[in-house]
């Protein structure tokens, strides 16, 4: 399948890594994502945005697996994720940091991360990445030994990217990292994603700090109410002032 | 033990009521200490023995009580069922040594039979709590809460009328395959079937807890425990974890089966009623979820049963229920989150 030229994309590469076509996502009897569609390139940052309840987190859910589609489909490097069971994603090369961060709070930083690697065998690469994460992160290496759950809410996010980025995937779902985080610590997350993506992996970014979310991505897709409004480099979207006041909350 | 006194910090409006629960538990438990003292004073030798006796249930308490425990802690269903599987683990031991085996005294072969009726009745029960998982709760799983409850509870009559078949309705009688008798120094005496029980409980428990901590099935079980869709997203097959769960839960079951069959040499299709309803409460005890809590509810419980049966100072057994339940409501009313338990304020 090539890449039918998505509208208004800038860096539209070769093969996309992720591609989303015409997803319906239902909790219930309620539809929270409508035909929604999209592509994510090998190597970019790009950026759901849009208010509460536009269905950004749903869809990372459905890709995830944690939610099942009602129509449409999601290619992954090619292949169809619709019918792979929940636990086989992470296989694949995708891993999630969810929404409310959800670590193990009974378990130590280290079990957490250990968890993030669950399916991986290979022991000398899952130190290395171990230590790569605890050098992105320093405070959770001071943290090493502590519960999860009894961490300040910001060490409990960097905890939730490091167990993500600890299964080495080839795209990162990140859903707020900067939720609820002191301003320091917002852009230290931001800072750490762009490195995340220099060592290699893609990411796809829901946040409601949209403005900072432009900042640091490729391109972005503005949801509302589960569909798709706007789309676009990230760049243009941040100087569109008429965008800015509606979706953006500036 | 647990009255020296610490430093009190003047209590603020907002902490008294902890602090006032937290000292009403430690009087509860000082007043269990000085029955038990007041028992061993009055008479050395029966105390301990009645301690003995009362030991050995508390292993097949906590044994039970782990299948509840490790059930709730992963899906939050009190699996009412799981009382009656301990039965058919009794009658399992019986079938497979007894009737099958033709095994009725107590020498080498007899060890030697034990074990295979053990590792048999381990995998039978086993087994069956993951076909109960499969069949009835698996599809419930996303109903609300009281539907798998009541689905348990149906359970517990299908295993029920299942043991009325197997065993008939009257009470049967089993030799055993233990060693009569008891070693011990003038009154202090322990019976052997005793040190059979503590030999096959004890590294049966150490088993369980270097799975639940060291082994990656274990590391599952614990990460599906704290947040299932967290640990979808790691790759943890939610579903296999579950029926991994039932299947430790029911070779423990199955293990009390076998013990029980073997130490009181009696099977009803009715017993695992009282015995699951006791091993339950264990559970509650020592904290709903919590795996050193189940087993120190089994023991603690068993303790003060067999004290309460044995002992000079105790009620007798018309009142072992009775002595049992009133020290429980008593902790759970100022302890309601169980010895070891969370508050359950805390999100699972």
């Amino acid at each position: 399948m090539s890449g039918t030229s998505a509208p208004g994309g800038a860096t539209d590469a070769g093969e996309p890594m992720l591609e989303l076509d015409g997803i319906h996502v239902y909790y219930g009897n309620i539809a929270a994502v409508k035909g929604l569609s999209l592509t994510v390139h090998p190597g970019e940052i790009v950026t759901l945005i849009g208010s509460n309840g536009a269905g950004k987190s749903t869809t990372l859910r459905a890709i995830s697996g944690l939610l099942p589609l009602r129509h449409g489909s999601i290619r992954f490097q090619g292949e169809d994720l619709g019918g792979a069971p929940d636990h086989e994603v992470v296989r694949r090369g995708i891993a999630h940091s969810p929404e409310g961060r959800r670590i193990f709070p009974r378990m130590t930083v280290d079990e957490n991360l250990d968890m993030g690697a669950f399916l991986r065998k290979d022991e000398e690469e899952i130190a290395r990445d171990r230590e790569m994460v605890l050098d992105l992160f320093p405070r959770l290496r001071e943290r090493i030994g502590q519960k999860a759950g009894t961490m300040s809410g910001g060490e409990q996010q960097m905890l939730a990217v490091g167990r993500a980025l600890m299964a080495k995937p080839k795209l990162l779902l990140l859903d707020e990292p900067s939720m609820g985080l002191a301003p320091v610590l917002v852009d230290v997350i931001f800072e750490t994603i762009t490195r995340i993506r220099e060592q290699g992996t893609t990411v796809l970014l829901v946040e409601q700090n949209a403005l900072a979310a432009l900042e640091i991505a490729d391109r972005a897709y503005v949801l509302e109410s589960g569909a798709l409004k706007l789309h676009g480099p990230a760049s243009e979207l941040a100087e569109d002032e008429e965008i800015v006041n509606a979706y953006l909350g500036g | 033990m647990a009255a020296t006194a610490t430093t009190v910090v003047a209590p603020t409006a907002i902490d008294r009521k902890a602090l006032i629960q937290r000292y009403a538990t430690y009087v509860i438990l000082l007043g269990v200490v000085i029955w038990l003292g007041a028992n061993l004073i009055t008479s050395p030798s029966q105390f301990f023995s009645a301690s003995a006796e009362g030991f050995n249930l508390g292993m097949l308490y906590a044994l039970i009580a782990l299948g509840y425990t490790l059930v709730y802690g992963i899906i939050e269903l009190i699996n009412f069922a799981h009382g009656d599987l301990f039965m058919l683990g009794a009658l399992c031991s019986g079938f497979l040594l007894t009737t099958v085996m033709g095994q009725d005294q107590s020498n080498l072969m007899g060890w030697v039979l034990f074990l295979v009726t053990l590792v048999g009745t381990m995998v039978f029960c086993g087994g069956v709590n993951v076909s109960i998982e499969f069949l009835a709760y698996r599809r419930l799983r996303r109903a609300p809460k009281l539907a798998p409850l009541i689905t348990a509870v149906g359970m517990s009559f299908i295993l029920q009328f299942i043991g009325l078949k197997w065993n008939g309705s009257t009470p049967k009688q089993w030799p055993s395959v233990f060693p009569e008798g008891s070693f011990g120094i003038g009154d202090f005496r322990v019976s052997y079937s005793l040190l059979v029980v503590v030999a096959v409980t004890v590294p049966v428990l150490l088993l369980l807890r270097w799975v639940v901590t060291s082994t990656r099935q274990g590391k599952a079980m614990r990460a599906v425990a704290q947040d299932q869709d967290a640990a979808r997203l790691m790759g943890v097959n939610v579903n296999r974890t579950i029926s991994f769960t039932f299947l430790i839960g029911g070779a423990l079951a199955g293990t009390a089966g076998v013990m029980y069959q073997q130490v009181v040499g009696t099977t009803a299709y009715n017993l695992g009623f009282q015995m699951g309803l006791i091993a339950f409460t264990s559970a509650v005890l020592g904290g709903i979820g919590n795996i050193t809590g189940a087993v120190l509810g089994g023991v603690l419980i068993g303790l003060i049963q067999g004290i309460n049966d044995g002992a000079p100072l105790g009620f007798g057994q018309k009142w072992s229920q009775t002595v049992v339940f009133t020290i429980l409501i008593l902790l759970m009313v100022f302890k309601p989150e169980g010895l070891l338990g969370r508050p359950t304020t805390e999100k699972v």
